[in-house]
């Protein structure tokens, strides 16, 4: 009965829509006299924004560390990031257009997207192969068996990534060593993580200021917070998203990590600043955990969500067995963003002052 | 600078018509001047066909308390009561008269002098206003006396005129401000007498700094009026938004402006009541903006109700070749016309031509959950969330999560960059669940 009426309400709108219409108007063969008016609701207007528009400025927005990536892991970085995009892209209109059997949406951006995420989370030395199940982990299993764009419950870059550590963990953490241009892909030298570092297992700690930059053996999107906030701060000034996610969950990781490190300074040695900078934090807080899909619908919820994933993420590193916990946390926190958005309620106007 | 504080949006503004001088637009052969209001009960006739009418005389009765008198805005001789189109889209009670000259009322003072003395009561001047079927002109048409009279035990402590025009395109309220700003700031006094208050506040956003000076320049003559520049931003111009952003106090959900002790009015209403109590003239003709992307001859028109707005299109140069959609009032709220067949009513704020190629809605995609709607919506609701609860029809769920504070300012829809079309849905739910809540509080 709705759909009736709103069937009819658009039938107009159809019309217009259709090529055909498009393609008599410019050959001037339909004048628009007044019974082939448009009646539709308000409002009248459009702010112009797109799917794609919104997937482009992240794109934007990843450019720096793309570039950090590319100088400091050299060759095999332009291999794993085009393999990834590639392939996420094919994989997606090869599901929609032959397994789904519908329209495809590879224009909207949202596969690009994903494939330069997921390579920016991967050691740059990974074979092709890997990278290419990855994708098709990401894109077939974590977006498309959902219902593509806009139902996917986990962040499918971050889905594929954890697979692939799960699947191939010696391929996954041997990270190569940050060489200025890096000729080399497979057989790149490896370098330990910082985290890996800490865990126990080698010896020398970059300074601070090259963890700052980006110096220093990791995923090849991560390593750089300067090239990563400088992305931050071009997406809060698009409005792309709030600060409330990122911010949220630097600022638990380093409020959680301050305290056990003044508590017993002997047995938490690491310093905040140094969390902060490692890892996989600033990625994960600025561009996997503000995925839209996989993240609460208003601020309030959006500051518990990242609270939830700073808690996890210190308890991992901290006393888990991996070195790096972000992905898991911001997995597991998308588990409970249904949850979240049905408890959480926006502001409301008006809203009764607790008495 | 002001600003109410909650979502809002800012569109393009596209007032191509600001500073053009108020033209007076032809009387037409026939007036059908409509009966029916948007809100409230109809006016029922009180002209027989054959009758010979004068410019304000009355031809339709209020029926019931929130409803509003009908004045003719022409002279001549009643053709005959009928149907006809009206902006809703609706053939409504309307009546037809044959213009015959332009004869007026001999009560009604004519002259430009500009008044500024009122010896009329509080209850007097609510009479006027209501015997003279002032409504709401900036498109709700809600009766003036209505919003007057406080339920028991409610008292006003300020009077905010609107002056904010926040939808794009529109202009009349701004070149009623420019031209007409005393006898504005006189209907201000004269509101401020009815309600018993010594406090008034013009909103007027920042994009008529022309209308801001003057306004300011005027107020200095008066006692308690002061004229306050609003950050522009949409819908500023709705009555919580525009109470917020004056007086910082939000409006409980559910309940009326007057819960804070604010009554709210727009200025054309305040001119109409200038001219109600001060010269003793019947609301029969209003300041109509035509305007669109392709039209020539851009303007503020001071059209006679009844008139079909073909007229005026005509006089501002016809009808673009290019128009897909004709809209009456703001692009933002306004409603889209089937014919220029429709004559001006009380709420016909303007008439915007909309190019076709801007016209048609693009394709819906899936909702990406992005949450630019619910940062845009004013209200605080989750427009995604209502659209799939009206969908799937969860009226209960739909109450719970306030669809009936929906304002219907289409900042959702707007903002959606899946071009969803949040808002038809949203209405849709309303109109169901208001209907629930309708039926509960019978069964009371
Ligand atoms: S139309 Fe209703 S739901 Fe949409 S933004 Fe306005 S108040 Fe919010
Ligand atoms: S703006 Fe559109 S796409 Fe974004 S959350 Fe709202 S409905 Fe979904």
């Amino acid at each position: 009965m709705v759909n009736q009426l709103l069937e009819k309400l658009y039938e107009p709108v159809r019309l217009k829509n259709s090529t055909n219409f498009k393609n008599l108007l410019a050959a001037g063969k339909l004048s628009n006299s007044m019974n082939k008016l448009i009646i539709s609701p308000s409002p009248h207007v459009h702010s112009g924004d797109s799917v794609w528009k919104n997937m482009r400025d992240v794109l934007i927005a990843l450019v720096p560390a793309y570039l950090a990536g590319l100088y400091f892991f050299g060759l095999g970085a332009l291999i794993i990031s085009f393999t990834a995009m590639l392939s996420c892209v094919v994989f997606e209109y090869l599901i929609q257009r032959y397994l789904i059997k519908g329209s495809t949406s590879i224009t909207d951006g949202s596969a690009l997207l994903t494939g330069l995420l997921l390579s920016f989370n991967l050691p740059s030395n990974l074979p092709v192969w890997i990278v290419i199940i990855g994708s098709l982990i990401a894109i077939g299993v974590a977006k498309m068996s959902f219902g593509g764009l806009g139902n996917n419950p986990f962040n499918p870059a971050l889905v594929g990534r954890v697979f692939l550590l799960i699947s191939f963990p010696a391929q996954m953490t041997s990270w190569p060593k940050p060489i200025p241009f890096n000729p080399a892909y497979l057989d790149a030298v490896t370098a330990a993580t910082p985290l890996a570092i800490l865990k126990g297992q080698f010896s020398e700690i970059p300074s601070t200021l090259n963890l700052f930059l980006g110096n220093m053996g990791g995923s090849m999107g991560e390593v750089s917070a300067l090239a990563l906030l400088i992305g931050f701060v071009y997406l809060l000034i698009r409005k792309t998203i709030s600060w409330h996610i990122p911010i949220s969950i630097l600022l638990t990781v380093f409020i959680f990590t301050g305290i056990l490190h003044l508590v017993n300074p002997e047995l938490f040695s690491v310093s905040p600043l140094f969390h902060l900078l490692t890892g996989g934090l600033m990625l994960g807080a600025i561009f996997m955990a503000t995925d839209y899909v996989t993240s609460p619908m208003n601020p309030r919820g959006m500051l518990i969500f990242g609270f939830g994933i700073g808690i996890i993420t210190v308890v991992i590193r901290v006393f888990g067995s991996y070195p790096e916990g972000v992905s898991f946390a911001i997995l597991i926190m998308n588990a409970f963003t249904p949850l979240i958005n049905t408890l959480v309620k926006p502001k409301r106007f008006g809203e009764a002052k607790k008495a | 600078m002001k600003t109410f504080k909650m979502g809002g949006i800012h569109p393009k503004e596209y007032k191509f018509s600001a500073g053009i001088q108020i033209q007076t637009a032809s009387i037409p052969q026939q007036a059908i001047i409509p009966l029916g209001h948007y809100l409230g009960g109809p006016s029922l006739p009180v002209v027989q066909k054959g009758d010979k009418v004068k410019v304000g005389q009355m031809i339709g009765q209020a029926s019931g308390f929130v409803s509003a008198n009908v004045h003719a805005s022409v002279s001549g001789v009643v053709n005959r009561i009928d149907v006809h189109l009206d902006a809703s889209g609706y053939k409504v009670p309307s009546v037809f008269i044959d213009v015959h000259g332009d004869e007026w009322l001999e009560t009604i003072d004519k002259s430009a002098e500009i008044k500024r003395e009122c010896t009329l009561s509080s209850a007097e001047i609510i009479k006027r206003i209501s015997d003279y079927g002032i409504v709401g002109l900036g498109g709700a048409t809600f009766p003036t006396h209505v919003k007057l009279l406080p339920p028991p035990g409610k008292k006003a402590t300020i009077l905010i005129v609107n002056g904010v025009e926040c939808e794009p395109y529109l202009t009349c309220d701004h070149q009623l401000m420019i031209e007409k700003g005393e006898e504005i700031l006189v209907g201000v006094t004269i509101l401020m007498k009815a309600i018993d208050v010594k406090r008034a506040i013009v909103g007027i956003e920042n994009n008529k700094k022309d209308a801001i000076s003057l306004m300011q320049k005027l107020a200095k003559t008066f006692v308690g009026i002061e004229i306050l520049p609003l950050q522009v931003q949409y819908p500023q111009g709705g009555e919580k938004q525009l109470i917020d952003a004056a007086i910082g106090r939000q409006v409980p959900t559910g309940t009326l402006p007057i819960e804070v002790g604010a009554v709210v009015q727009n200025v054309a209403t305040l001119f109409a009541v200038y001219e109600a109590v001060q010269k003793n003239k019947p609301l029969f003709e209003r300041i109509v903006t035509i305007t669109g992307k392709s039209l020539k001859n851009h303007g503020n028109f001071l059209a006679r109700l009844g008139t079909p707005l073909a007229n005026i299109v005509e006089q501002a140069g016809g009808v673009p070749e290019d128009t897909g959609k004709i809209v009456a009032g703001g692009p933002m709220m306004g409603r889209a016309l089937s014919s220029l067949e429709v004559t001006v009513a009380k709420g016909t704020s303007g008439v915007l031509l909309i190019p076709a190629l801007e016209a048609a809605r693009k394709n819906m995609q899936n909702c990406i959950r992005c949450t630019k709607c619910v940062v845009a919506c004013p209200m605080g609701l989750e427009p995604f969330l209502l659209m799939s609860q009206s969908e799937r029809s969860m009226w209960t769920e739909m109450e719970n999560e306030r669809v009936m504070d929906c304002i219907e300012c289409g900042c959702c829809s707007f903002a959606c960059p899946s071009n969803r079309p949040l808002l038809d849905h949203i209405r849709y739910g309303k109109s169901i669940v208001g209907k629930i809540i309708r039926t509960r509080q019978a069964k009371k």
